[in-house]
């Protein structure tokens, strides 16, 4: 009984700290300031998509989301892509070498990717990369290697050893059996670790903020940062660049929710 | 097939890993000639920085009130959610949004929150007459730091939920309908039962936790910046305060090295409690 009541009570407590403050928001998209500060919760007195418009002219925010979509769409493609084919082969090393790069990559894990962030931005001035979508990329598919080669080796060790071998009695090459066996197994767990990194390199702040100083190569969450500024006060124009900036994640965990907690569990147990 | 991958990792995550190294004993503005000072910067760090004291505790609180009380809600939200109930699934899928969004945004929507002008929680607090509780969230060097702390939970609870829940999934029934048999209550099979059989899954969440907490960075960029005062400064904001703000990378780098150190030796101590605690292994 009292078990049942305190249960209710407190699941009901935490979903409405979830559900009010992602109502402001959303609400906040359609309304004016004043709205939002005298009746954050009530529903807008008119309906209208003037901040939308107002943010796209004045706010310049179809640059940054373009860049975004740019450097998380090649980040999570090319970390997939190399992180899978270096787990492949550590998988199927049986050699010293494939603990010695195993290990290698755990270290990784264990040494947290904020620490380097001053080595990284001095060898990114020496190289030109600063300012640079390319360089941006190049951060991302380093920071993210460790986690992905962890995630996928464990799960191709995992892949039934006969597949694998009698594919290569029939001659195929690591390659072939790559391309032909392991990654076709592969696509749930690919699914996962490219949601995982797609939420990553999405949301990055640390990265973008030391790297990238002109405007027409900012990312969304940089330019978040700016709007705090510019719209100290205006949360209307605030809640609308924050939506934008979130449309994309909303939209792929309502349609993909199983892959998306798996990605992000799975980054998390490993990690 | 491995060749990309360790290139790329040798030459963008380890080498800068060991130049790092390299880096914290240099005095160096970023502009002129860097000067070798040895071990300077440590000891000075260490035995005078009062600053970076301060930051430091402020880090161990951080985490210990993120890593307590996450662990907490999130065990006991997967214990109320644990069957797949429509509701409990409606709810998991509630709990786990935060997860999604950006750093950035949660940072934003809680400094909203929190404005103590027209911010939700001091406008509700006023508005049934519990003024005195309506306090200055994210300015008073008092609170910024738990606030950021509550923001921090609100925004990582949902995951852990998800972790529990995996873990939860995993305990026999049997061992739920023998306790039952024998008249436990609900405190004794969470005691005898839930507990020891979802300690695996505690140490992934603390561990996950603790470093996460000590990587913490954009949160409290996007609420405080580290003030009023350092108050909610952080190793990371500071290491990056310290190199991008006052130009010392050396200095900052060898902030970043005692973090280093620090997450290694958490990470070692935690796996060694675990590894008594299990038992095997």
């Amino acid at each position: 009984m009292f078990y049942n009541l305190s249960r209710k009570v407190l699941l009901t407590v935490f979903a409405l700290l979830v559900i009010v403050p992602s109502s402001i928001v959303v609400l906040g998209t359609f309304k004016q300031d004043f709205e939002i500060y005298t009746k954050p919760l009530a529903l807008p007195k008119h309906w209208s998509f003037s901040n939308f418009t107002r943010l796209i002219h004045e706010g310049n925010v179809l640059t940054p989301f373009k860049n975004s979509v740019i450097v998380t769409s090649f980040s999570v493609f090319l970390t997939l892509a190399i992180a899978s084919m270096c787990a492949f082969a550590i998988s199927r090393m049986i050699t010293v070498t494939g603990r010695v790069l195993f290990f290698l990559f755990a270290l990784g894990l264990a040494i947290p990717g904020q620490v380097n962030i001053i080595p990284i931005y001095l060898l990114f001035v020496k190289l030109h990369l600063t300012n640079s979508l390319y360089g941006l990329i190049l951060v991302n598919i380093a920071v993210t290697l460790p986690i992905s080669i962890f995630i996928l080796t464990t799960f191709f060790r995992d892949l039934p050893r006969e597949m694998v071998e009698a594919s290569s009695i029939d001659g195929a090459g690591m390659w072939r059996t790559y391309r032909s066996i392991a990654l076709p197994l592969s696509k749930p767990a690919m699914g996962a670790t490219g949601i995982f990194l797609f939420v990553i390199c999405w949301n990055d702040l640390l990265y973008p903020l030391m790297l990238i100083t002109q405007s027409d190569k900012k990312t969304l969450p940089l330019t978040l940062i700016d709007f705090r500024g510019e719209y100290a006060t205006s949360y209307s124009m605030l809640f609308t660049a924050i939506m934008v900036a979130s449309i994309p994640m909303v939209l792929m965990y309502l349609f993909m929710q199983k892959s998306f907690v798996a990605g992000l569990t799975a980054g998390a147990v490993k990690g | 097939m491995a060749a990309p991958a360790v290139l790329i990792y040798g030459f963008l995550y380890l080498y800068p890993a060991v130049s790092n190294l390299l880096y914290s004993t240099q005095r160096w503005d970023g502009v002129t000639k860097a000067q070798f000072v040895g071990l300077h910067n440590f000891k000075y760090l260490i035995a005078n920085d009062i600053t970076f004291h301060k930051i430091v505790g402020n880090n161990i609180r951080f985490s210990f009130i993120v890593v307590i009380l996450q662990t907490f809600f999130s065990l006991m939200f997967a214990i109320f959610l644990v069957k797949n109930t429509k509701s409990n699934i409606f709810l998991r899928t509630v709990f786990f949004f935060p997860t999604i969004l950006s750093s950035v945004s949660v940072g934003l929507i809680w400094s909203f929150l929190y404005n103590p002008n027209f911010g939700f929680i001091n406008a509700t607090l006023k508005s049934v007459g519990l003024n005195s509780l309506a306090i200055n969230w994210l300015n008073d060097s008092r609170y910024s730091l738990y606030s950021i702390a509550i923001a921090q939970i609100w925004f990582h609870t949902g995951q852990m939920v998800v972790i529990y829940l995996a873990g939860l999934q995993q305990i026999p029934q049997e061992l739920y309908e023998s306790a039952e048999v024998d008249g436990a209550s609900r405190w004794h099979q969470f005691k005898y039962v839930t507990w020891p059989m979802a300690l695996p899954t505690t140490a992934v969440v603390v561990a996950y936790t603790t470093i996460q907490t000590f990587r913490a960075f954009d949160l409290v960029y996007s609420m405080t910046q580290g003030g009023p005062m350092n108050s909610s400064d952080l190793i990371v904001t500071n290491i990056y305060n310290m190199a991008f703000g006052a130009y010392k990378f050396g200095y900052a780098s060898a902030e970043s090295i005692i973090l280093i150190i620090f997450v290694l030796a958490i990470t070692w101590i935690q796996r060694r409690t675990l590894r008594v605690k299990n038992g095997d292994r």
